[in-house]
């Protein structure tokens, strides 16, 4: 464990290195306040709640988290610091996680940076502030989960890019899974256990429920499996491909 | 200290190293030579366990790399070709990330910084980033994280690649400096670097040992271009 935050604390100064950082978060919070204010209609609802902002998450998450994920892995068999790291008395399994670790405390950093949303919202009015709090877990939740696909499917590939691409369209399709455009398309050919089980799949099916400020024992299960299962598809990826 | 028993590494029907077999005693400074494509680095990245053998075992200080490889790894310096390192750090947080890694705490982690930081002279640039520097400068930091934990066992993948006249000298020194206390293992495809720093020379083509010798044995056949040659390529001719 000790090995794992070593790397993890040196991963995350090196995001601070870098313009990376602070390009990235002053985009995220830049889009979050935008997209939130001016396109879902916030003011004209009339409600002090945090529900259009959350609602942005799943979408918003789908090309934000790839552009963390990306260089996870890629970057390391590009520029053969993997070779470093596999040498040092660390295993495959601490290297993953402590990366991943430091990817999703920097996704965490971002959402935490949000507070200003918290604040307008007890200003304009009395919002149920449990609500808000489940809706943040739900949304670091939801990045863990994006977070270990998108470092999977940067161990799969030494260019960033792909690595981008492919995050985003299985962060797509994990998203779209929930919708009412799939599941009714489902629905016309396939029994209805598989169309529930493709909605349980889905984040939306996820962030709804803990966005009503439930957090569900299923949903928790939901994210951990998928995080644990992506870590180690990962590590599997790395075994195979870090010389190549 | 290292034990390399009949390694083996093909990629598809490519045969890297073909079942080679070696070890090195402490004291003893092994230069690895062959013409590029010979199999040098392949063989060092199973020796340090980056890469699985085909067949064949490694062993470091007694722990086979592939079944003990925390062991192993702990008895290891390894300085990989190319000599990659976190570009966006500067030496001095790299080092110290090394150091975290390799389980060094406290004064003992400070004394060993400021003694490699020393050795290869890295006191002018510690706080740049590394990717700001100079090639030469480069490899001292891969050297640098090498022999930060002073290992027992150090493979050195062309340590002497891109440096100047006066950088190799300091690097040569370095290494017979320390040869005393370890079994050092490194690449080169400098033919004088055998005869400045190596008790003990192997030249590989085609991913097998031609020559297992003393430098001096090596010398004694005639000018050392022509042996290297006439050894490696004789050997194309034959096969």
């Amino acid at each position: 464990m000790h090995n794992v935050w070593i790397l993890a604390k040196r991963e995350l100064a090196g995001y601070f290195a870098t313009p990376v950082a602070y390009v990235f978060l002053f985009f995220y919070l830049a889009l979050m306040g935008f997209l939130t204010f001016y396109v879902t209609g916030y003011y004209e609802r009339g409600v002090a709640d945090l529900q259009p902002f959350f609602a942005l998450h799943p979408w918003l998450y789908m090309f934000l988290i790839p552009a963390i994920s990306m260089r996870l892995w890629a970057e390391e068999r590009k520029s053969g610091t993997i070779e470093l790291l596999m040498t040092l008395p660390i295993s495959m399994s601490q290297a993953v996680m402590g990366k991943f670790l430091a990817a999703w405390l920097f996704s965490g950093i971002a959402l935490v940076l949000t507070f200003p949303m918290w604040l307008t919202v007890n200003y304009l009015g009395k919002p149920d502030n449990g609500v808000i709090l489940a809706s943040y877990i739900g949304s670091f939740l939801l990045a863990g989960g994006y977070l270990a696909l998108g470092s999977f499917l940067s161990a799969v590939t030494k260019n960033q890019v792909i690595a981008f691409v492919l995050t985003f369209v299985a962060g797509l399709l994990l998203v779209l899974a929930g919708t009412p455009l799939v599941l009714e398309f489902a629905r016309q050919f396939a029994p209805d256990v598989f169309v529930d089980s493709l909605r349980s799949f889905s984040f939306l099916t996820h962030m709804n429920s803990i966005g009503s400020g439930v957090i569900e024992v299923r949903s928790l299960a939901f994210f951990g499996s998928l995080i644990a299962a992506c870590l180690a598809a990962c590590v599997v990826t790395l075994d195979l491909k870090k010389a190549s | 200290m290292i034990e390399i028993q009949n390694l083996t590494k093909e990629f598809g029907p490519l045969r890297v190293v073909d079942s080679i077999t070696f070890t090195v005693k402490k004291g003893e400074v092994l230069g690895f030579l062959g013409p590029n494509g010979a199999g040098k680095s392949t063989t060092m990245k199973m020796l340090t366990g980056f890469l699985t053998p085909t067949a064949g075992t490694a062993r470091i200080c007694g722990h086979d790399v592939e079944k003990e490889p925390m062991a192993a790894k702990r008895k290891l310096g390894y300085l990989p070709e190319g000599a990659p390192a976190y570009t966006d750090m500067t030496p001095a947080a790299y080092l110290d990330f090394i150091a975290d890694i390799r389980g060094l705490t406290g004064d003992k982690k400070a004394a060993r910084i400021a003694a490699v930081v020393k050795e290869v002279h890295l006191d002018q640039v510690l706080h740049q980033p590394i990717e700001t520097l100079s090639k030469g400068f480069k490899r001292r930091v891969g050297l640098a994280q090498a022999i930060l934990h002073d290992p027992e066992v150090l493979v050195l993948d062309e340590p002497t690649d891109g440096l100047d006249p006066n950088q190799k000298f300091e690097v040569r020194q370095l290494i017979r400096s320390m040869a005393q206390s370890k079994a050092i293992v490194l690449s080169t495809h400098i033919l004088e670097e055998v005869e400045a720093v190596c008790t003990r020379a192997i030249i590989i083509a085609n991913g097998k040992v031609l020559f297992d010798g003393t430098p001096e044995a090596l010398a004694q056949r005639g000018p050392l271009d022509e042996v290297f040659r006439k050894i490696t390529t004789g050997d194309r001719i034959a096969s």
